[in-house]
């Protein structure tokens, strides 16, 4: 019975110490916390009304929805084409292929020893991007082509981040390393192109590329819309990241590149094994940054008009059959928005511990 | 005023002035590249399908269904146009343009027509390169009521305060038309639509003031759509019709003649139903028309059966009308200045002879 008690009472005591320290302590703290708990209560009960309790989960049609909460059976009835687009039905395991590839090689990445690995993953790094391209555009093996005019939804999202992210990254470090450069010409190139992407918005980089671009090419030669969209992008990110990744270089004291020069370490292997990985660690938090934002930055293509997830939600909200219903759309798009942004955010944390935990015994020597 | 947009994104709007611009120094550079595009039926004929502009989403002029497919008015007659040439409405490549980027993606050759929701105006005439082919749907601003106010007319409105939206033309029509007809109100502005609307649903203000179409596409969203009414006065003209590019004499008349094939059809009473029922016509005026004689399909560089794929496919345009934004719609817009001439609207076609 005593045992009882003092296991009740010991974390209420507890419990009230830790309000009155962190909530309560001053008047200023009492007049805060008061103020929010009224403002929750005021706030959360219509909220939580209308994201759930009024709102319309089952049946079929618009009809079924009331007024008075969400009808979240827009967003389950138009899901298909939220996710997929305009990608005919009869050929969207395609794409549901390419994504359990992508896991599969992921997999092997986490299972199997590091010494297989070393041959292992460039063989899967190189092969991907083949096999996912014949896997969503088609022209091989019997498949159909699907031309990308077709594409759309969250599917094309991913494309133009994934292809953005893995084009930027490389382009990104080299024009880093291009800038530090001790040949004029480079360093003056990566310098001008830098300064040149960073300097226009990417609304008007898509622009150009989605409508002046066929003025000037000659007639016939057809550049498909969507590739143009993916290297504009891809351009776009890479002149902020290198920007990043200089910061990273720049972090590194020169000594460490005076003494692998005197050890006779070579330009390419000083940057391979002493700059590059340290410059790249520090930075994490910056490069995943500019990836979240590029990740964003792709709802803009609906400018051009590529129907990227947010912009084939925007298109069913006009259905008219399913008028009114737009703040459901957007709402869903948000969370799927933040579901993404969030998981690359816990991504680079996770990057950032175990580099640091590497990265102790050589930049802290004991 | 460019368009009724409902549903217009913010992004579309930050962007928006710079049309003009891009438009003029186009226009500086098409002047010297519009030669290039020699016959776009040939090709088209050679592409095999029409690439047509489209609005990304306007309820009733282009949307798109569950099943992806496009439809809507301004879709349809894209699909008229497809199945003149190819008697295959599905040859259609849509192309969803945003008002910024429509002018410049006919200009530049991404597109064959335009068919998006675009108001004719003298300066877009005259002044960017292309080619107005006739008015698919005349539209105007409007005002929308709640029923109990009683209110009949526009002109009861005096004193009224009305709801609409920054920075187009419609709040400097409304001014124009309480002016002329010394009437007060009180103007209440918002910067999207969404916000005109929710505004208007609590009752700051008791009209509503937009193009007639973007009114009745309001008038679904909101609670109790019977309690609202839209007034019959339009007080600005606004013919939103199908544009091609300057300098293609040939394709500028099969855009125009086709338009003209789907009102020639509702006037000479030609249905989608009547064409099935495979009865040799036997009016001169029918026959022609349809192809039985004379070569006007022929001299477009069509087909002299054209006008009676379309019409087998899609129906005349009264058929059309009623299907995306009338009677068989949940818009429900009443046909007014978009009937025939013969039924007191204002669509005429010239004589198919």
């Amino acid at each position: 019975m005593s045992k009882a008690i003092n296991t009740t009472i010991i974390p209420l005591k507890y419990c009230i110490q830790w309000m009155y320290k962190n909530l309560f302590s001053s008047p200023i703290d009492c007049v805060i916390t008061l103020s929010l708990c009224l403002f929750i209560t005021w706030f959360f009960p219509p909220l939580l009304d209308w994201f759930i309790l009024q709102a319309t989960f089952i049946g079929e049609g618009s009809e079924q929805c009331t007024n008075d909460g969400a009808c979240w059976i827009f967003v389950r009835e138009f899901l298909p084409q939220f996710i997929f687009g305009f990608y005919p039905e009869e050929s969207r395991w395609r794409l549901v292929t390419a994504v359990i590839i992508a896991i599969l090689f992921i997999g092997i990445q986490i299972v199997f020893k590091k010494k297989y690995l070393k041959i292992l993953t460039p063989t899967l790094i190189a092969s991907y991007p083949i096999i996912a391209f014949i896997l969503l555009y088609g022209g091989a093996f019997g498949l159909d082509i699907i031309e990308t005019h077709q594409w759309g939804g969250l599917f094309l999202t991913l494309v133009i981040a994934i292809v953005g992210i893995a084009g930027a990254f490389p382009l990104g470090v080299a024009l880093a390393l291009g800038r530090q450069s001790n040949l004029p010409i480079i360093r003056a190139f990566c310098r001008l192109f830098i300064e040149l992407w960073r300097g226009v918005p990417l609304i008007t980089v898509l622009f150009m590329a989605s409508v002046m671009l066929p003025l000037f090419l000659p007639q016939g030669l057809d550049i498909d819309k969507l590739l143009r969209v993916l290297i504009c992008i891809m351009l776009f990110a890479s002149a902020y990241l290198a920007e990043v990744i200089r910061g990273g270089i720049q972090s590194i004291p020169s000594g460490q590149q005076e003494a692998a020069t005197a050890l006779g370490l070579s330009y390419w292997h000083t940057t391979r094994y002493i700059i590059l990985p340290q410059a790249l660690q520090h930075v994490i938090p910056g490069i995943v940054n500019t990836f979240i934002g590029l990740f964003k930055d792709t709802t803009l293509v609906l400018i051009v008009g590529l129907f990227d997830f947010l912009g084939i939600v925007q298109a069913a909200a006009t259905n008219p059959k399913w008028l009114g219903h737009a703040i459901e759309g957007y709402i869903f798009a948000a969370f799927v928005f933040w579901c993404f942004c969030f998981s690359m955010s816990r991504f680079s944390r996770h990057l950032e511990q175990r580099s640091h935990l590497k990265a102790k015994p050589t930049t802290h020597p004991t | 005023m460019t368009s009724a947009q409902p549903l217009a994104s913010p992004r579309i709007n930050l962007t928006h002035r710079l049309t003009k611009t891009t438009s003029v120094v186009l226009l500086l550079l098409s002047s010297t590249l519009s030669h290039v595009y020699a016959s776009t039926l040939g090709d088209i004929k050679e592409k095999g399908y029409v690439t047509c502009g489209v609005s990304q989403s306007l309820p009733g002029f282009s949307y798109i269904e569950k099943d992806g497919k496009w439809s809507g008015l301004d879709v349809d007659f894209c699909k008229a146009l497809a199945t003149g040439i190819f008697n295959d409405s599905a040859k259609v490549r849509y192309s969803p343009l945003s008002a910024k980027e429509r002018f410049t993606a006919l200009q530049s050759g991404e597109i064959d027509v335009l068919s998006r929701n675009t108001t004719w105006t003298a300066s877009r005439d005259t002044s960017l390169g292309v080619h107005f082919a006739g008015v698919m749907y005349y539209d105007g601003q409007g005002f929308m009521v709640r029923k109990d106010l009683g209110v009949n007319s526009a002109l009861e409105l005096d004193g009224a305060t009305l709801c609409t939206n920054t920075g187009t033309t419609t709040e400097l029509n409304m001014s124009d038309y309480f002016r002329a007809n010394n009437m007060q109100y009180k103007p209440v502005v918002f910067e999207k639509y969404d916000e005109v609307l929710a505004a208007y649903e609590a009752g700051r203000c008791d009209v509503l003031s937009t193009d007639q179409s973007g009114l009745f596409s309001q008038r679904i969203r909101l609670k109790d759509a019977n309690a609202h009414k839209i007034l019959p006065e339009i007080i600005s003209k606004e013919p939103l019709g199908p544009a091609v590019r300057q300098g293609d004499d040939q394709w500028f008349n099969i855009v125009k003649w086709t338009l003209y094939a789907l009102l020639e059809a509702e006037e000479l009473n030609i249905t989608k139903k009547s064409l099935m029922l495979k009865k040799l016509p036997t009016k001169p005026k029918e026959r022609r028309f349809l192809g039985y004689d004379g070569n006007i399909g022929e001299n477009l560089g069509l087909s002299n059966a054209w006008a009676r794929q379309i019409i087998q496919t899609l129906g005349n345009y009264g058929e059309i009308y009623e299907k995306n934004i009338g009677k068989h719609s949940r818009l429900n817009i009443p046909r007014n200045h978009n009937n025939l001439w013969t039924q007191g609207g204002l669509h005429y076609a010239p004589p198919f002879r």
